[in-house]
C-alpha cells in the first residue's frame, strides 16, 4: 500500500500532504523534511526510485512541482509512477491546464479530487471517466444546493 | 468543465491565501494568522450563530493554516457540525477537516462517529462515501469497534452503488489493518472472493487490495480466489487494448489491475488444477510474448504500465520458481532492460534479477549477464542503480566467478571516498551521518582515507549537538575485539574531547573509557600512538582521577624511552606537564579544541586531486553541498534563510537556491507530459531579484548567507547610472573578488555597460561600491548579466545574476488627455503592435498597491481616461539612442475572479511584448 504522498514545490514549500496511515505531526514533518532533501538534491535524469528505510520513495517532476509516494516494499515502482501521472491527469482534467497555483489555491479540492482517486494507500478507481465523473457530480451539487439532489443520475 | 472560480469559491479564503503569499516574512505571516485566529475565534464565539456558508469558510481557514505548519487548538466543534449539514460542500469540507486534524482519541470521536452512523444509513451514495473515507482516513479502535460489522455487510449488499462498494472495499481493509481481531468475515468470505467477478472493473480493482490482505493472513479460507483471479486475468490479458474502454491505461488494458491479480496470486503457491494452471502459464507467457511486440505509443506512461505488468508476472515466475522455461524467459528479458537506456528500467532489472540469481533453474542465466551487470556498477551515475549493481554481483557469486567478482567489488569499495562526500552532501542530520561514517570505517576500514577521518572529526566539533553522540557511538564501536586503526584514531580524538559527555554512565567511566583505548594501543601504527598519547594527557585534564594510572603509563620504559622520537617526546612531556603544571595552567593548555575554520571539505579537496574515470565532477558535487550541504554552512538552508523583502510566503516567487533555475510556478505542470528533460539555465538564477526591480530602482538584488548585494540606480533620457553594494556578511576576509558586467548575445550591440574593476579583497564586514555607467543604443529584452567570484575560506565562490537593467528605465512619463489617448491606441491598432495577457493576482489587489507599481514603471498613470474607474491607463516613451518608442498600457483587475487582464501597445511590437512579459509577473 501507499504511504504517503507529498507534493512541494523546487523551493521545498509543501503543497499537499496526504498520509494513509495515522502518524504524529512529528513523525510527519520529519518525513517532509527528509523527503524534501533527498528528492531535491537528486541530480535529473536519475531514476524516480529511492529506496528510503522500510520503503520505496517514488518521485516525478511536473513543472515546479515535485510528486513524491512512499510506498511499501512490495508494490510496483512503475505503476506508483503512474499513480502519480493519473493524479495529474485528473487534477489537469479539472483545472483545465492545472498550475501550483491552482493547488495553493484550491488545496481543499486537490484533496477531494485525490480522495475519489486513492483511499486507504490504495486505489479507488483508476479510471479517469468514472472519478471526473463523480467530481463533476459534486461540483453540480454545489450549485445546486436544493435537498433532492441526489435524485439526479450521478453515477449512471 | 468547472473553473478554477466556479461553484462554491470561497472568496474570503483565496483573498487570505493571498495575503499569506504576500507576507514578507515569517513573523509577518504570523501576525497575519494570528490575526485571522483571532477573528474566527470571536467568530465562533459571537452571539449570532453562523450560517453554513461561514462556518464552512473559517474551517477551511482553519484547515490551511493547520497545513502551513501551525497549531490549531479550536475549531473541531464547529467542524463537526458540518458534518451533520445536509449541504454537501459544508458536509464535505467538514470531513476533510476531521480527517487531517482529528486524531483517535479525540473527545469528539464519538460525535464523528454519530454523524457517520448517519451518513452510513442515509442510502445517499455521496454522504456514504464521504463516511467511509472519514473511517479509513482516521482508520482508529474507535472506529473499528462502531463500524467494523456494518461496512462488510455494505460491501456485499445486492443494492449498493458500485462507488459505495468501492469505498466499503477500501474502509474495511484499513480497519482490517488497524483492527484485525475486529474484521471477521466469516460468513462474508466467499461473497467478498466473488467481488472478482463483478462486472465493474473498478470494484474488482478495490476489492482485489482487500483480498490480498485477507488471503496474506488467512491463505486457505480464501483460496477460492486462485481460480477466478487466473481467470479474471487470463480475459484481462487477451483482450484487445480497446475491450475495456476507460481501464485502458495508454494502450494497456487495466495495468493496475494485473499487477494486483498476479500479486494475488503470489499469495499461493501453483494452482494444482491442471486447467487453471494451464491458463495461468499461457497468461504469463503472453505476457512475456508483448515485452516483445512494437510499442502501441511512444509515451512513457504506455511503457511503464505495460513494464509494471511484466515486472509483477516475472516477480510471479519467480515466486513459484517451478517453470525452468519461463525463469530462463524470464532473465532474457531482464537481460535487455539491463541495458535500456531508461535508468529506471536498468534498476528495476537489476533488483528483479537479484532474485532470479537465487532459483537453480536461473542462476547459470543470470550469470551470462556478469560482463553487463559489471559494467553498470562502473559507470552507472546514479548511485541507487550502483547499488542494485553491487547486490545483484553478489548474488550471483558462486566459485567459478568468485575471484572477478571480488577483485571488481574490491575496486568499487574505492568509491568509498564518494561514500564519505553523499553523506556529507545530503546529511540531514549528524547523527546520522555519524553513523554513516563509522559504518564506513567499520567495514572498510581499509579503503576509508584520512581525509574520510579528518572531516567527520571538523564536524564533531564544529557541531556541540553531536558531541554526545558521537562519544557514545565510537565508546560503542571500540568494543568490537579487532576493529580498524581508523576507528581507534577517530575513538581516540573524540573520546579525549568529549569522553566527559559519557562519563556520567559508570559503563562508560573515564577509566573504563582508557582502558578500552589503550588495550587498542599495542597494535596501532606509530602516528595512531602519538594520537592516542594525546588523548592520554586530554583525559587527566578532563578527568583528575585518572591522573595517577596515565602517568604510570607515560613513565614505563615502553613509553619513555620509545625509540620513536615523536612518542618518546610526548610521553616525556606529557608526564611532565602533568606532574608539574596546576590544575588551572593543565586546563588552559588542554582546553577543549576551538572549532574548526569552516572550509573546503577535505574530502573534497581530495577528490578534487583524483581525476579518476568515473570520479564525480566537482562542480556538481559543489553544487550539491549549496543546496542539501549544511554542514559547512552551518545555517538553515532554502528560501527562509534569505528572506528577500519580496519573498511571498508560499514562496513561489521567493528567492531560487543559486544554483537552481526557478520554474515559474505559473507554468502547466502538463509541461512535463512531454518528454522533454528539466533544462536548467544557470542564467536564469536570480530570476526572483530580478523581477523585483522593474518598477523600484533600489533595494537588495541579492543575498546569501556570504554576500549581499545592494543597488541604487538613476537613469535619464536613455543613460543610467548603476551603484552597486557588495556586503561581506561573514566576519572573514573575501579574497580575489573580482566581478565582470556581461551583455549576452545581441544585447551587446543593444546595451553599452561600462563598470570600473573593483578591490580584491573585501575585508569581513565591509561593504564596496562598483558603479556602472549604462546607455540604452536601442531597445532590448534581454538583460546584462553579473559574474562575481571570490574565495572566502578555501572554496571558490561563483555567482551569476542577472542585473535589472530592464527596458522600461528608460521610460519618460508622458501626460495626455483621454480623447488623445483612445487616438493613440486606435492608431496603434495593427495586431503585431498589441500584447496582451492574462494573469492571476499574485498579490495584494490594493489600488495604492498598484498605483505605486505603476508609477516605478516609469510611466505617466492617466486618471479619468478610461470609461471603467477599476481599470488603469498609462503612457510612455521609451528612450533609446537610435529612437523613441511609444508606449501605452491598460490594465483591468477583476477582483471577484483575481485575476488582471494587461495589454500594451507600442509603436515597436518587440517592446510590447517585453513589457507585457516584465509586468504579467509584477501584479
Amino acid at each position: 500500500m501507499m504511504r504517503f504522498l507529498l507534493l512541494f514545490s523546487r523551493q521545498g514549500r509543501l503543497r499537499l500532504q496526504k498520509w494513509f496511515t495515522p502518524m504524529t505531526e512529528r513523525e510527519k514533518k520529519k518525513i517532509i523534511r527528509d523527503m524534501t532533501t533527498l528528492v531535491l538534491a537528486r541530480q535529473p535524469r536519475s531514476c524516480n526510485f529511492i529506496q528510503w528505510k522500510d520503503l520505496k520513495i517514488i518521485y516525478k517532476r511536473y513543472a515546479s512541482l515535485y510528486f513524491c509516494l512512499g510506498v511499501e516494499n512490495q508494490e510496483n515502482e512503475l505503476l506508483a509512477l503512474e499513480v502519480i501521472h493519473r493524479y495529474v491527469e485528473l487534477l489537469d482534467k479539472y483545472f483545465g491546464n492545472v498550475c501550483e497555483l491552482d493547488i495553493i489555491f484550491n488545496f481543499e479540492k486537490a484533496y477531494f479530487i485525490l480522495d475519489e482517486f486513492l483511499m486507504g494507500g490504495e486505489i479507488q478507481e483508476t479510471s479517469k471517466q468514472m472519478v471526473n465523473r463523480s467530481i463533476e457530480a459534486s461540483d453540480m451539487l454545489q450549485e445546486d444546493d436544493s435537498s433532492e439532489w441526489y435524485e439526479v443520475e450521478l453515477f449512471g | 468543465m468547472p473553473a478554477v472560480s466556479k461553484g462554491d469559491g470561497m472568496r474570503g479564503l483565496a483573498v487570505f491565501i493571498s495575503d499569506i503569499r504576500n507576507c514578507k516574512s515569517k513573523e509577518a505571516e504570523i501576525k497575519r494568522i494570528n490575526k485571522e485566529l483571532a477573528n474566527i475565534r470571536s467568530k465562533f464565539k459571537g452571539d449570532k450563530a453562523l450560517d453554513g456558508y461561514s462556518k464552512k469558510k473559517y474551517v477551511c481557514k482553519l484547515l490551511f493554516i493547520f497545513l502551513l505548519g501551525h497549531d490549531i487548538d479550536f475549531g473541531h466543534m464547529e467542524a463537526v457540525n458540518l458534518l451533520s449539514s445536509n449541504k454537501y460542500t459544508e458536509k464535505q469540507i467538514g470531513y476533510l477537516f476531521i480527517s487531517v486534524l482529528v486524531n483517535s482519541n479525540s473527545e469528539l470521536i464519538r460525535l464523528i462517529n454519530n454523524a457517520i452512523k448517519n451518513d452510513l444509513s442515509s442510502r445517499n451514495p455521496t454522504f456514504m462515501c464521504l463516511a467511509l473515507h472519514c473511517i479509513a482516513n482516521v482508520g482508529s479502535r474507535e472506529m473499528a469497534e462502531a463500524f467494523a460489522s456494518e461496512i462488510p455487510r455494505i460491501l456485499v449488499a445486492g443494492d449498493t452503488m458500485d462507488s459505495v462498494k468501492q469505498s466499503a472495499a477500501l474502509c474495511l481493509l484499513r480497519l482490517y489493518k488497524t483492527s484485525p481481531d475486529l474484521v471477521l468475515m466469516g460468513e462474508w468470505t466467499s461473497r467478498v472472493v466473488h467481488l472478482l467477478n463483478d462486472q465493474h472493473m473498478g470494484v474488482v480493482t478495490a476489492a482485489i487490495s482487500l483480498i490480498t490482505c485477507l488471503s496474506q493472513k488467512n491463505p486457505d479460507e480464501f483460496k477460492t480466489c486462485v481460480s477466478l483471479a487466473v481467470s479474471r486475468l487470463s480475459r484481462i490479458v487477451s483482450s484487445a487494448s480497446t475491450d475495456l474502454q476507460d481501464y485502458t491505461y495508454y494502450f494497456v488494458p487495466a495495468p493496475w489491475l494485473s499487477c494486483k491479480l498476479l500479486r494475488l496470486l503470489q499469495c499461493y503457491p501453483p494452482p494444482e488444477d491442471g486447467a487453471v494452471k494451464g491458463r495461468l502459464v499461457e497468461c504469463l507467457e503472453t505476457i512475456l510474448n508483448k515485452a516483445q511486440e512494437p510499442p502501441k505509443s511512444k509515451k512513457v506512461q504506455h511503457s511503464n504500465a505495460k513494464n509494471a505488468i511484466l515486472f509483477e508476472a516475472i516477480a510471479l515466475i519467480i515466486h513459484y520458481d517451478s517453470e525452468p522455461n519461463l525463469l530462463v524467459r524470464a532473465c532474457n528479458q531482464l537481460g535487455q532492460f539491463l541495458q535500456h537506456r531508461e535508468t529506471n528500467l536498468r534498476y528495476l532489472a537489476l533488483e528483479s534479477m537479484c532474485t532470479l540469481a537465487s532459483s537453480e533453474f536461473s542462476h547459470e542465466a543470470v550469470k551470462t549477464h556478469i560482463e553487463t551487470v559489471i559494467n553498470a556498477l562502473k559507470t552507472e551515475r546514479d548511485v541507487s542503480v550502483r547499488q542494485r549493481a553491487a547486490d545483484l554481483l553478489y548474488a550471483m557469486c558462486d566459485r567459478s566467478n568468485a575471484k572477478q567478482i571480488v577483485a571488481e567489488m574490491l575496486s568499487y569499495l574505492e568509491t568509498v571516498l564518494k561514500v564519505a562526500i553523499l553523506a556529507e552532501k545530503y546529511a540531514v542530520d549528524y547523527s546520522w551521518y555519524v553513523d554513516t561514517i563509522l559504518n564506513l570505517i567499520r567495514i572498510a576500514g581499509d579503503y576509508v582515507s584520512e581525509e574520510v577521518w579528518y572531516r567527520v572529526i571538523q564536524i564533531v566539533i564544529n557541531r556541540d549537538d553531536v558531541q554526545g553522540y558521537a562519544a557514545k557511538t565510537v565508546f560503542e564501536a571500540l568494543q568490537a575485539p579487532a576493529c580498524h586503526e581508523n576507528m581507534v584514531k577517530v575513538g581516540g580524538y573524540i573520546l579525549g574531547e568529549f569522553g566527559n559527555l559519557i562519563a556520567g554512565d559508570p559503563r562508560s567511566s573515564p577509566l573504563v573509557q582508557f582502558n578500552l583505548l589503550h588495550s587498542k594501543f599495542h597494535l596501532c601504527s606509530v602516528p595512531t600512538r602519538a594520537l592516542l598519547l594525546s588523548a592520554y594527557i586530554k583525559f587527566i585534564n578532563l578527568f583528575p582521577e585518572t591522573k595517577a594510572t596515565i602517568q604510570e603509563v607515560l613513565r614505563c620504559d615502553s613509553q619513555i624511552r620509545n625509540s620513536d622520537v615523536e612518542l618518546q617526546q610526548r610521553a616525556v612531556e606529557y608526564l611532565k606537564l602533568s606532574s608539574i603544571a596546576s590544575t588551572d595552567v593543565l586546563a588552559t593548555v588542554l582546553e577543549e579544541m576551538p572549532p574548526f575554520p569552516e572550509r573546503e571539505s577535505s574530502i573534497l579537496a581530495k577528490l578534487k586531486k583524483k581525476k579518476g574515470p568515473g570520479a564525480v565532477s566537482v562542480t556538481e558535487m559543489e553544487d550539491g553541498k549549496r543546496e542539501g550541504g549544511e554542514l559547512n554552512g552551518g545555517g538553515d538552508r532554502g528560501p527562509d534563510s534569505t528572506p528577500s523583502p519580496s519573498a511571498d510566503l508560499l514562496g513561489i516567487r521567493s528567492a531560487a537556491p543559486v544554483s537552481a533555475a526557478p520554474t515559474s510556478a505559473g507554468s502547466l505542470l502538463v509541461d512535463v507530459f512531454s518528454e522533454a528533460g528539466p533544462a536548467a539555465s544557470s542564467a536564469a538564477v536570480n530570476d526572483e531579484g530580478f523581477l523585483r526591480f522593474v518598477c523600484k530602482n533600489n533595494g537588495v538584488l541579492f543575498e546569501n548567507q556570504l554576500l549581499q548585494i545592494g543597488i541604487k540606480s538613476e537613469y535619464r533620457q536613455n543613460l543610467g547610472r548603476m551603484y552597486l553594494f557588495y556586503g561581506n556578511k561573514t566576519s572573514v576576509q573575501f579574497a580575489s573578488f573580482t566581478t565582470t558586467v556581461s551583455c549576452p548575445g545581441e544585447l551587446c550591440s543593444q546595451l553599452n555597460v561600462q563598470s570600473k574593476p573593483v578591490e580584491p579583497l573585501v575585508e569581513g564586514g565591509a561593504q564596496i561600491q562598483q558603479v556602472l555607467n549604462i546607455e540604452c543604443l536601442t531597445d532590448f529584452s534581454e538583460a546584462p548579466l553579473l559574474n562575481i567570484k571570490f574565495r572566502y575560506g578555501g572554496a571558490l565562490q561563483n555567482l551569476t545574476l542577472k542585473l535589472p537593467v530592464t527596458i522600461n528605465k528608460f521610460f519618460q512619463p508622458t501626460e495626455m488627455a483621454s480623447q488623445d489617448f483612445f487616438q493613440r491606441w486606435k492608431q496603434l491598432s495593427q495586431p503585431q503592435q498589441e500584447a496582451q495577457k492574462i494573469f492571476k493576482a499574485n498579490n495584494s489587489m490594493d489600488t495604492e498597491v498598484l498605483k505605486a507599481k505603476l508609477l516605478g514603471l516609469g510611466m505617466a498613470l492617466l486618471d479619468n481616461v478610461d470609461p471603467n474607474p477599476e481599470n488603469y491607463v498609462c503612457a510612455g516613451v521609451i528612450q533609446t539612442k537610435g529612437q523613441q518608442v511609444g508606449c501605452l498600457l491598460r490594465l483591468e483587475p477583476n477582483a471577484q475572479a483575481q485575476m488582471y487582464r494587461l495589454t500594451l501597445r507600442c509603436s515597436k511590437d518587440s517592446v510590447s511584448r517585453r513589457l507585457c512579459e516584465l509586468l504579467a509577473e509584477q501584479f
